[in-house]
C-alpha cells in the first residue's frame, strides 16, 4: 500500500509539470503589454528598465524556471519558516503580486480556509446525501422513490450554478430572511449563537454547490449498484443465509463504490469550477473571487499562482481518490 | 408450354407474409418512442431551436430598440398576483430598465447560446472521436495520447476558461470584430476543453471492435487502415458520439453562460443568456422575472438535452432495447 502510494506520488509531478507549463504559456502567449498603461511620454530605456524591473526582460525558458523555483522551493520554505520559526527565506524573492506589490502566496493563504471550507463541505454533504438516495433507489430500481430520484437528479444536473445561487438568495434571504446573503468571513465562532451563525450562513453556498455533487454522484452510485446486484457473487450471499442487510451494504456496497470513487475524483475539477461561480454569488472571498479580481486587474503573477494553486488543490484530491481506490480494490495496489 | 409448367409448380409460400426486415434505426426510434421524457425533452429542444431561429420574424421587435417610456415593465403573469403592476400586452415578457423587449432580448440571446453550444459540441466532438479513434486504433499511439488525455482532465477548466477569454480577447476583437471574434473565442476554448470524456468512450469502443472479424477480414483484403476507421469503425462508434454530442451540448451551453455571468463573456450590447441573468443580479429584488426567465431557458434546454441523451443511451444501447 506504502509503495502504491509513492508510486502516486510520483506520477503527480509530471502531472503538475505539465499544468504548470500549460498555465505559463497560456499567459505568456496572450497578446496584451503590461506597460501598456504607461504614459508615452517616459522614454523607451526607463520603460525597459520598468520591465526588468518586473522581470519581464529575461528570455522564456529562465522565467519558466525561476516561476517554479520560486513556487516550489522558495515558497515552502517561508511556509517552513513560518511554522518553526527558521530563517531559510531570508533575503530571497518570492512570487510579488503587481496589484498589491505583496507576495501573493500570503494572500492565498489568507483566503484559501474560506474556499476549502466551502468546497469541502458541499462535495461531502453532497456525497453523503447522494450516496443513501443511489444506494436505495438501486435497490428499489423502478419504485416511487427511484423515479423521484431520477427526476430531482436529472433537474441537479441541468440548473447551473449562477442560477441556483441568485434564486436560493432571492427565495430564502430577500423573501423569507432565513439565511444572510452575504457570507461573512470575518465573523468569529467563539460560542454557540456564533456557531449557528456561521451554519446559516454556509448553508446556502454549499448547498448550491452540493446540489449538482449530489445529481453526479447518486447517478453514478445507482447505475453502480444495479451492474453489482445482479452479479453471481451476491446470489452466493444470499444462499449461504447472510441478512439482507449485509448482502447489500457490505458485499454489493464496497464493489460499488469503486467506479463511484473515480466520479468523485474526476468531478473534483468542475466543483471547484462552481466554486468560482459560488465565490461570486455569495461575495465569499476565497481564492476563486481572488483570481477574479487579479485576472481583471492584469496581475499576470497573481493569476498564474493562483490558477496554478487550484491546479494543486485538484491534483491532491485526485491523490487521494487514487489511494482510496487502491483501499478499495486491492487488484489495483499490484498493478 | 412454358406457361403451363409455372402454374403447376408453384413455389412454396408462407401462408402469410412475413413481416418485411426492419432496418437498425427503426428499432432505435421504437425503443426511444418509449422514453416519454427523452421524447419530451427532444421536442421542447425541437421547439426550442424554432423558436431562437425562427423568432425574430414572428416577434418582429427590434431587441436593442430603446424605449425609455415603456421601461421596467412587468412580465404578464405578474397581474395574477399584484392587480396594479406595470404590464403590457405589447411586452408579453416585460422590459429592462431601458425599455428594451426581454422577449426579443430572450430570442436573439438564445440564438447566440445555442449556436455557441453546437459549434463548441461539433468541435469538441470531432476532437475527440479524432483522438480516440487514434488511439484505439494504432496502438503506439495510445499510450501518449491517453497520459495525454489524463493530463488535460486534470487541468483546471474554468479557471483556465477565464485566463483565456480575458487575454485574448482584445486582440480578437481588433482583428475579428467584437461579435465573431469573441463567439471564436468562446467557441474555440470550450471545444478544446472538452473533448476528453469522448475521446475515452470512443477508445474503449474502438479498442472492442478492433479484435472483432469483421475488422480483420476488412484487414485480410488488403482495406488500408483509413478506410477501415472510416467504414467499419466509425459507423459502429456513432452512439456513443452521439450520446456524448448531448453531453457535450449540453455543458458548451452552461460555460458559455458561466462565462457570461462572470462577465468575461459577449460584449455588453449582445445578448446572450448567461449575460441577461447576470446583468439582472443587481436588481433581483424588485424584478426577480429577469433572472429567472434567462435561468429558465437555460435550464430547461440544459435539462431537454439531459432527457434525450438519457434516452438515446437507452435506445442505441441493444442490451436494452427490445426489453
Amino acid at each position: 500500500m506504502l509503495t502504491f502510494t509513492i508510486r502516486r506520488l510520483i506520477l503527480a509531478v509530471p502531472t503538475l509539470l505539465f499544468i504548470s507549463l500549460v498555465i505559463f504559456l497560456l499567459l505568456e502567449l496572450a497578446p496584451g503589454d503590461p506597460m501598456a498603461q504607461v504614459p508615452l511620454t517616459v522614454p523607451p530605456e526607463v520603460k525597459a528598465k520598468m520591465r526588468e524591473a518586473l522581470g519581464l526582460g529575461e528570455p522564456l525558458h529562465i522565467r519558466y524556471w525561476k516561476w517554479l523555483v520560486q513556487f516550489f522551493w522558495i515558497e515552502p520554505q517561508v511556509l517552513f519558516d513560518s511554522i518553526f520559526d527558521t530563517s531559510f527565506s531570508e533575503g530571497k524573492q518570492r512570487i510579488l503580486s503587481w496589484q498589491t506589490r505583496s507576495p501573493v502566496m500570503d494572500m492565498v493563504v489568507q483566503r484559501l480556509p474560506q474556499t476549502l471550507w466551502v468546497v469541502g463541505m458541499s462535495y461531502v454533504v453532497g456525497i453523503l446525501i447522494a450516496l443513501p438516495i443511489g444506494i436505495y433507489s438501486a435497490y428499489r430500481q423502478y419504485s416511487i422513490f427511484d423515479q423521484a430520484g431520477t427526476f430531482v437528479t436529472m433537474i441537479g444536473f441541468s440548473i447551473p450554478p449562477f442560477f441556483t445561487g441568485p434564486l436560493l438568495i432571492m427565495i430564502f434571504a430577500v423573501q423569507l430572511g432565513w439565511f444572510p446573503s452575504v457570507y461573512d468571513t470575518t465573523h468569529v465562532v467563539n460560542d454557540w449563537d456564533s456557531f449557528m451563525v456561521q451554519l446559516r450562513q454556509m448553508i446556502m453556498p454549499v448547498m448550491v454547490l452540493a446540489l449538482q455533487t449530489t445529481a453526479q454522484i447518486s447517478r453514478f452510485m445507482r447505475s453502480s449498484m444495479l451492474d453489482n446486484l445482479n452479479q453471481d457473487y451476491v446470489r452466493t450471499a444470499r444462499a449461504k443465509g447472510l441478512p439482507e442487510k449485509v448482502v447489500v451494504m457490505v458485499h454489493v456496497l464496497r464493489n460499488s463504490m469503486i467506479p463511484v470513487v473515480t466520479a468523485i475524483a474526476l468531478g473534483i475539477p468542475g466543483i471547484f469550477g462552481g466554486a468560482i461561480i459560488t465565490e461570486v454569488v455569495f461575495k465569499v472571498n476565497g481564492i476563486g473571487d481572488q483570481l477574479l479580481n487579479a485576472l481583471f486587474a492584469n496581475d499576470l503573477p497573481s493569476v498564474q499562482t493562483l490558477a496554478f494553486m487550484i491546479a494543486v488543490l485538484i491534483v491532491l484530491f485526485n491523490l487521494i481518490a487514487d489511494v482510496l481506490y487502491g483501499v478499495l480494490d486491492p487488484r489495483i495496489r499490484y498493478d | 408450354m412454358t406457361e403451363t409448367l409455372e402454374k403447376k409448380i408453384e413455389p412454396l409460400q408462407d401462408l402469410e407474409p412475413s413481416e418485411p426486415p426492419h432496418s437498425q434505426w427503426k428499432d432505435v426510434w421504437d425503443q426511444f418512442k418509449k422514453h416519454k421524457g427523452a421524447l419530451m425533452g427532444g421536442s421542447f429542444l425541437l421547439l426550442i431551436t424554432l423558436g431562437v431561429l425562427f423568432g425574430e420574424y414572428i416577434w418582429t421587435l427590434d431587441p436593442q430598440k430603446l424605449d425609455i417610456r415603456n421601461k421596467d415593465i412587468r412580465p404578464i403573469y405578474t397581474i395574477l398576483w399584484d392587480s396594479g403592476a406595470k404590464v403590457q400586452w405589447a411586452h408579453p415578457f416585460g422590459t429592462d430598465n431601458l425599455g428594451r423587449d426581454a422577449l426579443a432580448n430572450m430570442i436573439v440571446g438564445g440564438r447566440t447560446s445555442m449556436a455557441v453550444g453546437w459549434v463548441a459540441m461539433l468541435l469538441a466532438l470531432s476532437i475527440g472521436t479524432t483522438i480516440g479513434v487514434l488511439a484505439g486504433y494504432f496502438r503506439k499511439l495510445d499510450g501518449p495520447l491517453m497520459r495525454f488525455t489524463d493530463l488535460v482532465l486534470s487541468l483546471p477548466i474554468l479557471p483556465l476558461l477565464l485566463v483565456a477569454v480575458t487575454l485574448f480577447r482584445d486582440a480578437l476583437r481588433a482583428h475579428l470584430g467584437p461579435e465573431t471574434g469573441m463567439f471564436l473565442l468562446i467557441v474555440g476554448v470550450v471545444g478544446v476543453t472538452s473533448w476528453m470524456q469522448t475521446a475515452r468512450i470512443v477508445r474503449s469502443e474502438v479498442l472492442a471492435l478492433k479484435e472483432r472479424e469483421f475488422i480483420l477480414a476488412a484487414r485480410s483484403i488488403g482495406t488500408t487502415p483509413g478506410a477501415i476507421i472510416r467504414r467499419h469503425l466509425l459507423p459502429n462508434v456513432i452512439s456513443p458520439i452521439m450520446v456524448s454530442a448531448t453531453l457535450g451540448l449540453a455543458t458548451a451551453i452552461i460555460t458559455e453562460s458561466a462565462l457570461s455571468f462572470l462577465g468575461v463573456g459577449f460584449p455588453p450590447d449582445f445578448p446572450t443568456w448567461g449575460k441577461m441573468l447576470a446583468d439582472a443580479v443587481p436588481r433581483m429584488d424588485q424584478y426577480p422575472e429577469r433572472v429567472v426567465l434567462p435561468g429558465m431557458a437555460i435550464s430547461l434546454t440544459v435539462l431537454s438535452v439531459n432527457y434525450l441523451g438519457d434516452g438515446l443511451r437507452d435506445a442505441l444501447d441493444p442490451r436494452i432495447r427490445g426489453r
